[in-house]
Order: C-alpha cells, then structure tokens, then sequence
C-alpha cells in the first residue's frame, strides 16, 4: 500500500496541470486502505489528500491517549466510528507506574457523546476505566458494537452489566487480563433475550460465579458465536453442553476443567469436542485435573494458536503429548515447565511456528526451567519463527548467535534471563556479541527487549544494526551515557524506549531533544538523569510533556536540580499539560 | 584476578569456579581485553543495584561464579544470615504482570512422587480443604497403592502400605497431618508417597496432634 501511495503521489507531482481525480474516486481508493499507517502517509502526500483522507477515515490508532485531546481527533476525523487508546506506559505492567498516575479513558467517551459520533468500536489497553465510563458508553452510541480491554482496570461487573443491557447490538465483549471488581452481579442476565447478535465473549478474567443457566442460555441463542472463553468458575458440565450449542466455535477458552474422566459427562465431551471441527484457537485450562487433556486430541490437528501459559496443572508428558498433535501450531504461549525437552518436540512438531511464548511458572521463586538449549533447539526447528518472548535461566552468546542464524525473520525478540545482570553461562561474557548478532541478522527487527550482562558494546550494535527497531526495553544494562547515545543517535524508527536501573544520565538524555519528537515516548527509571537534566530537556521542547515522579507516591519533591529523578515519562503532545495528573507527578 | 574481587570468599561453592576466569574463551574482538574492572566501569551503582536489592530467597540461585566475583557487598547479601538492609524485592522483577502472577500463585502445585511408581504428578492443594480430601483424591490418582490413613488406620491391599509424606519450606520431611491443614499448604514443597519401612526414620506423629488436624 505504501508503494501504491508512492506510485500516486509520483504520477501527482508529474501531472500537476492535468485533471485532478475527483475526491469521490480517491475516497474509493482510501477504503482500500485499512492500517493506520499507510492512512498517515496518505494524508501526508498533499493538502486535498489530507482532507479527503481526514475525512473519510472511519479507524484510528491512538498510542498515548495524552498526546491528543479527544475534542482535536474528533475534528479531524468526522466520520469517526473506531478507536483505539492506549494509556500508561508499559512499564506500568510491572508496577513501576504509580497507581493514581492517570489515563482515564472517561472524558474520551463524554466528549465523544456530547459531539454525537456514531462509536461503534472501543479498544483500550492500560487504561482506567470506571463503571461510569462503561454506563456512558453504553447509552450514548446506539450501533456500538465492539468493545476490547485489555489490562484495563477501575471497573466492576456493574459496568458490565450496563453494556450487556442497553448496547442492543453488540456483537463483541473481550475482556483481557483485566483487574476487574467482581460483584457476583447478574451481567450475564442483562443480556436481553432478543440479543442474539453476540459473535465474540471473553470473561476468562473474572474472578466470581456467573449464573451457569444464564450462559448456556446465551450461548444457545447466539448462532454467530465463533469465540467464547470461559472463567474459572464454568464447569466442565456446563462446558460439555456449550460446545454441543456450538459446533462453529474458532475460538476456546476453557474454563475449569476439572472432572472424573470416567464420567458419562466425559465421553459426551468427547463427541462434542470432536463435532468443533472449526476451532484454531484454544486457551484457558484454569484449573485443570490430570488426564484430562486427550479429549481434546481431536481437535489439535486443527490447531493455529494454543495458550497454556495459565495452566500450571498441565505437566511434562500430557503436554508434550498434546502438543505432538498440532501440526499446524502458528502461535503457542506456554510455561516454562515445558521445560528444554519440551521445546526440542515443540520444534520437531510445530513446523508453522511463528510466535512462541514462554512464561516463568514460578515467578516468586526466580528460578526458570528453560535455558538457552530450549531457544536454539525452537530456532533451528521452526524456520519461521517471527516473535519470541522468552522467561529463561540463563544464556549464552553462542546460542544466540546460531538463534540469529537460524532465524533471521525475527520481528520481535524478548528475551528475559530471570537474573538481569547474568553474564554468559559457559564463558561469563557480557552477552553484547550475542543480542549483535540478533541485531546484525534479523534486519527486519521491530521490537528488542534485553536482559543479561551487558555492556555499551550492545547499544553500540543496535545503533548501527537495527534500522527498523520501533520499541527497545532495557534493564540493568549499559555501563555509561554512551549507551543510550548509540541507541538515540543510530535507531531512526525507535519510537518507544524505556530504560530501568542503568547508568544513563543527563548527557545522554540532553544529547539530541529534538528526537523526542519523532518519538512516542521515553520512559526512564532509577537511572542518572537529574531534576536539573530533565528540566533543561522540558524548557527545549515545549511539545513534550516532561512528567517525573517519586516512588511510592509520595508528593514531596526535592527541589535540588542535582536530585536524581526516580522516575521520568516524557511524551510527545499536541495537547499540552495534562490537568488530571495526581500531586505526585510534576510536569516540568 | 582483579584486585576488587579481594579475599572475600562465600561458604559454599566457589573453589572450582574461581580460576575458571583465566582459562575462558572470550568473544570479544582480539585486542580487548574484559577484565572485570572494565566492565564493571566505574559505575557500580545503579546497574548493579539489583543484587544489592534482592531478596535472599533468590540468592541460592546467585551462588554462581560470575556474580561472586563482581562485588564485595553482594557477598555480603549472600552470606548474611538475615535479610539485606536494602530493599528486600526488586519491584517490577521479573517483568511479569500481576494479573499472571496472581494467576500462578492461585495455583498451589506440588509434584507427587510414590514409591515404586515410574512416574511423578501433580496435585493443586489450593483444590482440597482437608487432609481427608487429599488423600482421597491421591488414591484416586495412584489407585493401584494404598495409602495409609492418617488416622492410623491402615488399608492393605496387596499388602502394600504407602505413608504420606511432604517436604516443607525447610527441607524437613514430615508426615502429613501434624499442622493444620492451611498451614500444610503454605509449607508443603512436594509430596511423597513412602514404602512404610523408609518411613520409620521420620518423626512419629503425636496421637494428641489427631484433633488439630481438620483443617
């Protein structure tokens, strides 16, 4: 589509003086265009593009819900019916991001009410979203028919209950790993009986009882449901009579599954899985008793995505032996008590693979169960491996160089050694020669997330090797300003960086302002940067929201401009100072 | 070895690992040379504040060369019998999120070994609220053994009698039934299904101790 944009804005600039197309045709031509990036570079081309383009957009993006009031995109684009907000930044998944810090999603909904856009899709990730804001929602846009959150919190099933009542066409409610009051409520119940349009209900991150009568119910009068994911307190009775409502089902989450497998209940779940003949998706396993998984061997062939990674209960041979079944796994997020081995079938076995996941089951205790053996067995197995999230107990620069060479397609690489500061487990090197070597081979690399020894030499491999890198995560790492100044200086395409506990100070923060600018944001914590760096930086570029915190909430500054920061979120903004930041966060 | 390593020496482990450092194969470009002292750069604040800050339960898993060698205080995390002055945890780390950690911590596994069994499995003990639960579903899973009642009364079935026995957060172990029931939980590392003559090493329980044990 960009070269298509390219090709028009060429033929444009040649033909000046001839025929301009009329907009009616451009329109029809944007409607082709679908991802918000190549809508961005279509506005770009010229003045009647920009308008035309602005005007018919029905879809947008935004990456940070402060870099935009919501009265501006509603100016922009008119014809408005499908948004996407982001709020905190990333780090604030590992509660590195105060509380009360802020993105509210609250007066985006109002604003959008009071100027009467025809919302018909919300998608909000990190963000704080009341049961107010739900209410609203659900009686201020009468096609609204998508609602998405993910890691989203601030709301009860109070709220859920006011948009299963009154959005009358609502045909998707997926609720991602959210932190939701659950107030044991009807919400199921406020579904009407006339709703019948539901294709898409995810309530795996509820906590409480649902009413199991109400939901095979729903279920029953759903004919386009095609993804359903359980909670914990679905039973595997209750799921037995779901599927045989729903044979058409691509998308499982399972709930509880915990039964005697000798029970009538369980053969009759075996003749319903094996009716699902549409699934690709399966997840869940909340609870899970053992044996139970060759029910569902029917269906693995099928398979394109398998997530176990909430299933602690599933171990070593039962999961081996169902994942020897999905010949055509694409995606499979899993624990790491698959273990090396585990992952050797993985990679004899899952041929499609293109993204793989794997989680620490044991988070508290900081032992991983996977190594570096793991990830080269997955690379050299799985030629199409794209994205890789990886919890492990160690590594080495030798593995990551062959995983460099067997998978040169990488897009995204996350790689997490439980001990952030572990050198290479065979020569206790920094493992610098080993992420340059990831950055040297996988040139299309977008995201990067670093852990082990590491020294400058690694930022000095990105700079000079990753041209598309986009969003790069750094923990521990670095020895010196020179570090970050490589990234800054040689990422063109770096749009999010976030750094935690390096040694990065004012000289690198200070060397290039005007970088910010063409980034999203930049997160840095318990680094060098001082009061007096960060204020220097907010009076440059008065088109960055410079915002600084101290831990643990408190709202007592230190006034010293030589005070290390502890926390530092600066962002790029056409809004200006945001007024809903709580007292403990100073805009410089 | 560099001068800053010093004489410091952990308790454990560390002999063999020591003079790994002169013999090792490196990386680096010819001409570089890593010392330690290069690459701890002067700068050992913040970038080696994580094992100054972590909690001592990790510390077992730190008892590998590579970090002994870097710091002289860390030396001091480790071999301190309480915990660091510092920070106990490190927020934020392993950057996992709490929705997925509350997820796993809901989730009470411990492996089941029995006696004479080729194999190990896994019970959730967040699933049962009594000892009689337990053992109830235990020998469902191993129904092929016995397993001997806490309340001392014994089955026999091919006259074979298997004690239930658990490791604790100590490494004792214990038979199961001395504490309360939520306590067990909290404590219990692993299971194991023992022949009664290796139980006879292991404490006695106290008949007095019956009644605490309904959980």
């Amino acid at each position: 589509m960009v070269s298509l944009c390219s090709f028009i804005s060429y033929y444009w600039e040649e033909e000046k003086r001839m025929n301009y197309f009329p907009d009616e045709v451009l329109e029809h031509v944007f409607d082709f265009v679908t991802s918000s990036r190549d809508r961005n570079a279509l506005s770009q081309v010229c003045k009647s593009w920009y308008r035309i383009e602005s005007s018919s957009r029905q879809k947008v993006f935004i990456g940070n819900c402060y870099a935009i009031s919501p009265e501006r995109v509603i100016e922009r684009f008119p014809a408005l019916k499908s948004i996407a907000l982001k709020g905190k930044p990333h780090f604030a998944d590992f509660n590195l991001v105060p509380h009360e810090w802020g993105g509210f999603v609250y007066p985006w909904i109002e604003a959008f009410a009071r100027n009467r856009v025809g919302l018909e899709e919300l998608r909000l990730k990190r963000m704080v979203v009341s049961d107010d804001s739900l209410e609203l929602l659900s009686r201020s846009f009468a096609n609204f028919k998508s609602l998405v959150l993910v890691s989203c919190e601030g709301f009860t099933t109070d709220g859920l209950a006011a948009i299963a009542a009154n959005c009358r066409c609502l045909r998707e409610l997926d609720l991602q790993e959210n932190e939701v009051e659950d107030h044991r409520g009807h919400w199921l119940s406020c579904f009407h009986d006339s709703h019948t349009s539901l294709v898409s209900l995810n309530f795996a991150c509820l906590k409480g009882d649902i009413n199991l009568g109400v939901l095979e119910r729903l279920v029953a009068r759903s004919p386009n449901l095609r993804s359903l994911r359980l909670n914990r307190a679905v039973p595997f009775d209750t799921l037995q009579k779901i599927l045989m409502q729903s044979p058409n089902l691509v998308d499982l989450g399972v709930g509880s599954y915990v039964h005697d497998p000798d029970s009538e209940t369980y053969d009759k779940l075996v003749t319903a899985i094996e009716k699902c003949k549409s699934v690709r998706s399966l997840s869940g396993f909340l609870d899970v008793a053992p044996h139970c998984l060759p029910a569902f061997h029917s269906i693995c062939p099928n398979l394109t995505s398998l997530n176990l990674s909430y299933a602690p209960g599933i171990q070593g041979g039962e999961l081996t032996k169902l994942i020897r079944h999905c010949r055509k796994l694409q995606r499979l997020w899993i624990l790491d008590c698959i273990g090396d081995k585990g992952l050797e079938v993985v990679a004899s076995t899952c041929k499609d693979l293109q993204e793989l996941r794997v989680f620490p089951s044991d988070p508290y205790i900081g032992h991983a169960a996977v190594t570096e053996e793991g990830l080269v067995a997955i690379s050299s197995g799985c030629p199409k491996l794209h994205s890789i999230l990886y919890f492990c107990q160690q590594m080495t620069n030798a593995a990551l160089i062959t995983v460099a060479k067997n998978c040169p397609n990488f897009i995204r690489f996350r790689l997490c050694i439980l001990d952030p500061t572990k050198p290479d487990a065979v020569t206790q090197q920094p493992l610098d020669e080993g992420f340059g070597a990831i950055v040297h081979s996988c040139r299309g690399l977008r995201r990067l997330s670093l852990t082990g020894l590491l020294t400058d030499q690694v930022f000095l491999y990105i700079g000079m090797y990753a041209e598309q890198l986009e969003m790069l995560s750094i923990a521990f790492a670095g020895d010196s300003d020179k570090g970050m100044q490589y990234v800054l200086n040689g990422c063109k395409r770096l749009r999010k960086l976030e750094i935690r506990d390096s040694p990065f100070g004012n000289g690198a923060l200070l060397m290039d302002v005007g970088k910010y600018e063409a980034m999203r944001s930049l997160w840095m914590s318990s680094c060098e940067v001082t009061l007096g760096g960060c204020k220097t930086l907010a009076k440059k570029m008065p088109r960055l929201n410079v915002e600084i915190m101290n831990e643990n909430e408190q709202t007592d500054f230190i006034f010293d401009d030589a005070q290390k920061v502890d926390k530092m979120y600066l962002y790029r903004t056409l809004a200006g100072q945001r007024k809903d930041a709580p007292d403990f966060v100073w805009t410089l | 070895m560099s001068p800053e390593i010093g004489t410091h020496q952990l308790e454990s482990d560390t002999a063999g690992d020591m003079n790994f450092k002169e013999t090792e194969l490196t990386l680096a470009l010819p001409g570089e040379s890593r010392t330690l002292k290069e690459m701890n750069g002067g700068k050992i604040g913040t970038k080696r504040g994580f094992l100054e800050t972590v909690d001592l339960n990790l510390g077992s898993l730190r008892a590998d060369c590579s970090d002994k060698d870097r710091n002289e205080s860390e030396n001091d995390v480790l071999t301190a019998a309480k915990p660091p002055a510092a920070k106990a945890q490190v927020v934020g780390w392993p950057p996992v999120r709490d929705y997925r950690k509350n997820a796993m911590k809901s989730c009470k596994y411990v492996k089941v070994a029995v006696d004479g069994a080729p194999y190990l499995r896994k019970v959730n003990l967040e699933m049962y609220n009594s000892y009689e639960q337990l053992l109830s579903a235990l020998e469902d899973m191993f129904s092929c053994f016995t397993i001997r009642n806490y309340l001392n009364e014994r089955k026999m079935v091919n006259g074979v009698e298997n004690v239930p026995t658990y490791e604790d957060k100590d490494g004792d172990w214990m038979m199961l039934g001395d504490v309360p029931w939520k306590m067990f939980v909290e404590s219990c590392k692993r299971l194991r299904l023992m022949k009664s003559s290796e139980a006879n090493g292991l404490a006695p329980r106290t008949p007095s101790k019956c009644s605490s044990t309904s959980g």
